[in-house]
């Protein structure tokens, strides 16, 4: 089953270990915020990592300094 | 083996104070989110986390060489409540004071991702009590407190955190600040 | 789902309003009194569970903006209490905090048909089998709903909560937040608000116009609702409609024409070079041939939001228009993620020197740049819909754009600052 990797934007600060660790997934923005380098459908919030990464990603959920990643695998997400 | 238990209470005191202090710089670079060299920003991380945990090891083995040790005259209740000791109870309880702060940093750390990161950040603040407050103890109760080369090495450990906390306060901490500076309208 | 019993209404023994004027059809101000005399009194059997399928089949959507299928919000929240271990009665919410300064219809609403919009939160509770009741707007619209609680008795679990007066406070996870802990800022969900809003309970948000409309479904059923509008857009939808001849409420049907709700407000299209649909988070558009409509293609639809018109006459700048705008977006950032935080700033400072006498093409490409660096990363959709309105602002004004960058603006005689 495919995960996915959810950033919490009211936590990230931008620190850059995530971008580090999963370099072919997320880049960095002009503030040092990851940039999803592949959107589904238009969210960059929640995402996809193939198998591969996903022991990266579990690194990256555990060491981010501002607790702002988390694994899942499915995403939610109707608003008003 | 009292002989032995003492100069390895002390020993391990000193190894362990050291260890903070480079914690403490290590932990004030992974704030600043710079790699450093070529050692990626992650990696930072995980070497402040094993020095803290080195640290805290030798923290331990400090406390616990001490206890055995009928010289030092300690007991289990100075190890938790400060200023109760029958040697200078007010430098070792310096000491008790930094053993608590470190357990409670140390605890908090380790269970970060369940106790969300509010209530981490505001018991990792007080590291920057604990330092100092482990220095004022090892000078104040240490048997080579005064010496000249234990000055030395702490007037020189200070110099460098001072050092540290100046750059953490300044504009330019973060690595991303420059970007960041004019965002907001 | 069995569209016969879907198709029936549960009460027949009233017609419902003929025609697009069904809202505020009680009159304006309307009390109890004339309420009940127009709409008849709430049928209190049979709307329950059922409410679910008359829904679907009337094929309403959210008037609040993202135009969601109003049924599957009901039923998402449905399944969420059925599957909890631990039932927790769901919490809903009917949300009348516009934020938006180009709308009023909401305000108008709660104003002229508070009984309606309490109807629509009783019915949707009981479908849910709701606990805690909540209607939340900003301070114009709370009177009148206090003065039509205490005007009835079946409403007594109704809470009303105080919106600030802010762009965000209207999304659905900054509601929920403004309700529970205070501050109307957007959380970071992962999970759905159906499944855990409010105090971690199921938790419904629904504009108090899809409110109003389900209050008139649950009384004269789908078939009633659909006899307006089309099959992509059925029912009818409040437009807040603003321009140089000032502010106008319409109730028009779905899919409508653009032109004919400007002509409906009196806007001599004429002297209109674009319009702004959908709000600040909207697409401009010109010519005017097109239809309202949340689906559709974008060639010939445009996505009414919350029901937002706004006509730029021909004597004003839209680059300048659009630059004020997300300069205003900017600073109503809830300034919580980066990509908002500073990504909307940076906007707004190249749009505004492309407003404002810049003359570098590389303006141009640096907002396209931004904009795609901002889109699809937020608690919210604050930078999407910033980014959306760029985007059509520099399509929209294409011309503006070419003759800005070559020293002129074609709406100031030649002359730039």
């Amino acid at each position: 089953m495919s995960e996915t990797l959810h950033i919490d934007w009211t936590r990230c600060d931008g620190r850059g270990l995530c971008t580090e660790l999963l370099p072919t997934l997320l880049d960095r923005d002009d503030w040092g915020y990851p940039l999803a380098k592949r959107a589904t459908n238009g969210d960059r919030s929640n995402v996809a990592v193939r198998p591969a990464h996903s022991e990266a990603a579990r690194e990256a959920v555990h060491l981010c300094p501002k607790m702002a990643l988390s694994l899942a695998n499915q995403v939610a997400g109707f608003g008003q | 083996m009292d002989n032995a238990l003492w100069a390895f209470g002390r020993v391990s005191g000193i190894i362990s104070l050291v260890l903070f202090t480079g914690t403490v710089l290590v932990g004030v670079l992974a704030r600043s989110g710079r790699p450093l060299l070529v050692v990626p920003r992650f990696s930072v991380t995980l070497i402040h986390r094993n020095i803290a945990l080195l640290a805290t090891a030798f923290l331990v083995l400090h406390v616990g060489s001490l206890l055995l040790d009928s010289y030092a005259k300690l007991n289990v209740t100075d190890v938790v409540v400060p200023f109760l000791g029958a040697f200078r109870p007010f430098w070792q309880g310096l000491g008790t004071v930094a053993f608590d702060l470190v357990l409670a940093v140390v605890v908090t750390s380790l269970l970060r991702h369940r106790i969300g990161p509010r209530t981490f950040r505001a018991v990792h603040w007080f590291t920057y009590a604990m330092w100092p407050i482990a220095l004022a103890h090892a000078i104040g109760n240490g048997t080579n407190g005064t010496s000249r080369w234990f000055l030395l090495l702490a007037a020189g450990s200070a110099a460098v955190v001072v050092g540290a906390l100046a750059w953490r306060v300044s504009a330019n901490f973060l690595e991303t600040a420059k970007t960041r500076q004019g965002g907001l309208l | 789902m069995t569209p016969v019993t879907a198709e029936m209404p549960m009460v027949v023994d009233r017609q419902g309003p003929s025609g697009t004027h069904r809202l505020f059809a009680a009159g304006n101000d309307a009390g109890l009194a004339e309420h009940v005399q127009t709409f008849g009194a709430l049928p209190s059997h049979g709307v329950d569970a059922r409410l679910i399928d008359v829904v679907e089949a009337s094929g309403l959507t959210g008037r609040g903006g993202a135009a969601f299928a109003s049924w599957r919000k009901i039923a998402a929240t449905v399944d969420a209490r059925s599957g909890a271990p631990l039932a927790r009665k769901p919490v809903v919410i009917a949300n009348g905090a516009e934020g938006e300064p180009l709308s009023f219809k909401d305000k108008a609403l709660l104003a002229h048909a508070p009984h309606l919009v309490i109807d629509g939160l009783l019915t949707a509770a009981r479908a849910v089998s709701g606990g805690q009741l909540f209607i939340y707007a900003t301070d114009a619209g709370l009177p009148a709903v206090e003065r039509a609680l205490a005007q009835r008795h079946d409403s007594r679990s109704v809470r009303l909560v105080a919106a600030p007066e802010t762009f965000i406070s209207g999304e659905a996870s900054a509601v929920v937040n403004g309700i529970a802990n205070g501050p109307a800022l957007p959380t970071d969900h992962r999970r759905r608000l159906s499944e855990s809003g409010f105090k971690g309970r199921p938790t419904l948000v629904l504009n108090v116009e899809t409110l109003a409309h389900m209050a008139l479904i649950a009384r004269y059923g789908s078939a009633w609702f659909r006899t307006e509008g089309s099959d992509r857009d059925p029912g009818t939808r409040l437009v807040s409609v603003s321009g140089p001849a000032g502010d106008r409420l319409l109730e028009v049907a779905g899919d409508a024409g653009l032109g004919d709700v400007l002509s409906s407000a009196d806007i001599d299209t004429s002297s209109i070079q674009a319009v702004l649909v959908g709000g600040y988070h909207g697409r401009w558009v010109r010519p005017m041939d097109y239809r309202l409509s949340p689906t559709g293609p974008a060639s010939h639809t445009v996505r009414p939001g919350a029901g937002v018109v706004h006509a730029l006459p021909d004597s004003v700048c839209g680059l300048e228009t659009t630059a004020q705008i997300v300069g205003y977006l900017a600073n109503e950032s809830a300034k919580q993620c980066g990509p908002c935080m500073f990504g909307l700033p940076a906007m707004a400072r190249v749009l505004n020197s492309l407003a404002y006498g810049g003359r570098d093409p590389q303006l141009v490409r640096e907002l396209g740049r931004l904009s795609r660096m901002v889109t699809g990363r937020g608690a919210c959709h604050h930078p999407d819909g910033t980014a959306q309105l760029v985007g059509s602002a520099l399509e929209a004004f294409s011309a503006e754009v070419a003759a800005h960058l070559a020293g002129t603006c074609s709406k100031r005689m030649g002359r730039r600052s």
